[in-house]
C-alpha cells in the first residue's frame, strides 16, 4: 500500500498522543508517590528531589499491608473459583443441548447491568444477620457473583471458535475419551481460560463498592476501600503522597499483566462482548 | 471425564437425557451463585423498602408499604441527583463515543507502534477506578496539582462549584473508560471488509464521506453493544465521585444516595428503596435500549434494496 510520507506522520503523531493519553495521568501519579517534604504542594508535574519516603510510610502502616494481602488473598481465591465455575458451564453452554441455556446466559447479562450498590446495599443487612460482614467469605461470595457472567461471556465466546471435530478424530486415530479430551481440547481451551482468569482479576483487584459496604475493619479491607480511608503516618500529617505511593503499589499488578497479556486481553475484551 | 466416556453405549433418548442433565450439572454451580448472591438480596431489598426501618432502632420497625418511595420521588433531592447522575451518564459516554472511535481508528490503521498502543490503551482499563480518582483529583487539586499551572488558571478550585466539581468527574470517568470502547469498536472496525473501503476510495468518496457512509452504517451493531454496556455502567458511577467530591457540591449520583442512606444513615428501609428504584431505572435503560437496538437493526434491513 503506498502511503505519503504526510499522511504517515500523521498516523504516527496520532499513535502517540493516544500512548500519552493513556499514561500521563499514571506517570503523574507516580511522579507525585516520589515528592517529598514542600514538593508535594509545588504544582509541578516532577518533583525537584525523588524520593522513597511515602513508600516506606506505606509499607510501615499495619492498615495497607494487611489491606494488600486481603486485596491479593481475596482476588486470587475468587478469580480461581470463578474461572473453574465459568468453564464449567462456558463448556456446556458451547457444546450440550439442554434446555435453560439461554436462561443461564440472560441471568449472566442480567447481573452485568445490575448496579453494584444495589445488591451491595441489602447484603450488608444481610451479612450482618449471617455473621459474615467484615470477613473474606463476605467478599468473596459478592466478588463470584459479579465476576462470573464476565468469564462465564468471554469463555463461552472463545469455546464457541474451537474445532470440537477434531476430539472425535482424535478417538478414531485409537485416542480413548479422556486422551482426546485431554491432548486435543485442554490445550486449545487453554489459552481462553487463562484471558479469563486476567479479565476476572482485573474485575476483583478493582472493586470498590463491596469492599466499603461489606467491611469496617482491616479484616477484610482490600486496598481500593483501605486507600479512602488512608490517614498518612500519623493522623496530622497529609496523606496526599503516601496514598500516591498505595495507589502505585497496587497498580504494579495490573501493568505487569497489561505488558505480559495485551494481545489475550484486547481478544478476550472484544470477543465476550461483541459476540457473546 | 464422565462428560465424554458414558454416552457411549446407550440410545440416543438416553443419550439425550444425558446431555441434558450434564448441561445443568456443569453450568448449574455458576447459575446457583450468580442467583443467589444477586436474587436474594434483591427480594430482600424489596422487601425491606416497606419497612420503616433503621439499624440503630430494630425495635421500632413498622410496615410503611409504599410509603418510602412515595418519599424519595417527593423529595427535590432524588430528582436534582437523578440529574446529576443523567448528565454525567449523557456527558461521558457521548465524549467516550467520538473519542472511542478517533482512538479506534487510530489503532486500527497504525503500522507502527501498534504493541505499544495495545499495550498503552490497555493501562487505563486495567488500573483501579480508585486510583484513577485519586489521580485525577490530585492534577487538579489547587493544593498539589498540575493542572492549574499548566493552563494558567492560578488558585481556581476545582471542587469548590458544582459545574467544575462534575466536570473533573467527568475527565477521570472519560479516561479510565474510554479505552474500554474504544476496543469495542476497533472490533466492529476489523469486521469491516476492506474491498468496501476500496471501492469507496475508487468511487472517489472522500474520508469523510467513507466514515458516513461505509464505517459507521456497517459498524452499527458494535457501536450499540458499546454504547448499552457503557450507559449502564455509567449510570451506576460511584466510585469516582465518592473520592472526588464525596458528594459535596451537589454532585451527589444515585448511587451514592443509595450508599449514604444505607450504610452512613443505616436507614435501611429508605436506602433499600433507593436501591429498588436505581435498579429498575438500569433495567428501563437497558429495556429502552434493546428496543432500539431492534427496531433500529430491522430498519436497516428493510432499507437495504
Amino acid at each position: 500500500m503506498k502511503t505519503s510520507r504526510m499522511t504517515r506522520g500523521l498516523w504516527i503523531a496520532g499513535a502517540i498522543l493516544i500512548i500519552a493519553y493513556a499514561i500521563i495521568p499514571v506517570l503523574w501519579i507516580v511522579s507525585l508517590s516520589f515528592k517529598e517534604g514542600d514538593d508535594i504542594t509545588n504544582n509541578d508535574f516532577l518533583p525537584t528531589v525523588w524520593s522513597w519516603e511515602n513508600y516506606r510510610t506505606v509499607f510501615a502502616s499495619d492498615l495497607f499491608t494487611t489491606a494488600l494481602r486481603n486485596s491479593i488473598g481475596m482476588s486470587l481465591i475468587a478469580t480461581t473459583i470463578s474461572v473453574f465455575l465459568a468453564t464449567l458451564a462456558a463448556y456446556a453452554i458451547s457444546r450440550l443441548d439442554f434446555p435453560g441455556k439461554r436462561l443461564v446466559l440472560g441471568v449472566a447479562l442480567a447481573i452485568t447491568v445490575f448496579p453494584v450498590i444495589a445488591i451491595a446495599t441489602p447484603l450488608f443487612n444481610l451479612w450482618r444477620t449471617l455473621g459474615l460482614y467484615d470477613t473474606w467469605l463476605g467478599l468473596i461470595i459478592p466478588y463470584l457473583s459479579y465476576s462470573l457472567p464476565l468469564a462465564v461471556y468471554v469463555l463461552a465466546a472463545f469455546f464457541r471458535e474451537i474445532p470440537w471435530e477434531m476430539e472425535q478424530a482424535a478417538q478414531v486415530d485409537g485416542a480413548t475419551s479422556w486422551q482426546a479430551f485431554r491432548r486435543v481440547i485442554v490445550p486449545l481451551a487453554t489459552p481462553g481460560v487463562f484471558t479469563a482468569a486476567i479479565l476476572t482479576f482485573f474485575a476483583v483487584w478493582n472493586d470498590f463498592v463491596f469492599g466499603i459496604t461489606l467491611t469496617s475493619s482491616e479484616s477484610a479491607r482490600p486496598v481500593p476501600a483501605a486507600l479512602a480511608f488512608f490517614q498518612g503516618a500519623s493522623q496530622f500529617s497529609q496523606p496526599t503522597a503516601p496514598i500516591a505511593a498505595a495507589a502505585v503499589v497496587v497498580t504494579i499488578p495490573v501493568v505487569i499483566l497489561v505488558l505480559l497479556f495485551q494481545r489475550k486481553i484486547v481478544a478476550g475484551l472484544t470477543n465476550g462482548a461483541v459476540k457473546g | 471425564m464422565s462428560t465424554v466416556e458414558a454416552p457411549r453405549r446407550v440410545r440416543l433418548t438416553d443419550r439425550a437425557r444425558h446431555e441434558r442433565n450434564l448441561g445443568w450439572l456443569l453450568a448449574g454451580p455458576a447459575f446457583i451463585a450468580m442467583v443467589a448472591v444477586t436474587g436474594y438480596p434483591i427480594l430482600n431489598a424489596v422487601w425491606l423498602s416497606m419497612f420503616d426501618y433503621r439499624l440503630t432502632d430494630p425495635g421500632d420497625r413498622d410496615f410503611v408499604g409504599l410509603g418510602n418511595y412515595a418519599m424519595i420521588l417527593t423529595d427535590g433531592l432524588f430528582w436534582q441527583q437523578f440529574g446529576v447522575t443523567s448528565l454525567v451518564t449523557v456527558i461521558t459516554v457521548s465524549a467516550e463515543l467520538v473519542l472511542g472511535f478517533a482512538l479506534a481508528m487510530v489503532m486500527h490503521r497504525a503500522l507502527y507502534l501498534r504493541t505499544a498502543l495495545r499495550t498503552a490503551i490497555l493501562v487505563p482499563y486495567g488500573i483501579i477506578t480508585v486510583v484513577s480518582a485519586y489521580a485525577w483529583a490530585y492534577a487538579f487539586s489547587n493544593t498539589y496539582g498540575f493542572v492549574n499551572d499548566l493552563f494558567g488558571l492560578g488558585d481556581f478550585d476545582w471542587f469548590g462549584g458544582t459545574w467544575s466539581a462534575l466536570a473533573t468527574v467527568c475527565v477521570a470517568e472519560i479516561w479510565k473508560t474510554t479505552p474500554f470502547m474504544s476496543l469495542l469498536l476497533l472490533a466492529g472496525l476489523a469486521q469491516i471488509p476492506d474491498d468496501y473501503l476500496e471501492a469507496a476510495k475508487v468511487d472517489g468518496a472522500t474520508a469523510w464521506q467513507r466514515v458516513k457512509r461505509v464505517i459507521l452504517p456497517n459498524m452499527k451493531a458494535a457501536i450499540m453493544v458499546a454504547l448499552l454496556f457503557r450507559t449502564l455502567d455509567a449510570f451506576r458511577i460511584f466510585d469516582s465521585v465518592f473520592i472526588m467530591t464525596a458528594g459535596a457540591q451537589g454532585t451527589e449520583t444515585l448511587s451514592f444516595l443509595a450508599y449514604r442512606q444505607t450504610i452512613s444513615r443505616v436507614m435501611i428501609g429508605l436506602g433499600s428503596a433507593v436501591s429498588v428504584i436505581l435498579a429498575i431505572l438500569v433495567v428501563l435503560i437497558a429495556v429502552m435500549f434493546v428496543k432500539v437496538f431492534k427496531t433500529d437493526l430491522s430498519q436497516q434491513r428493510g432499507e437495504r434494496r
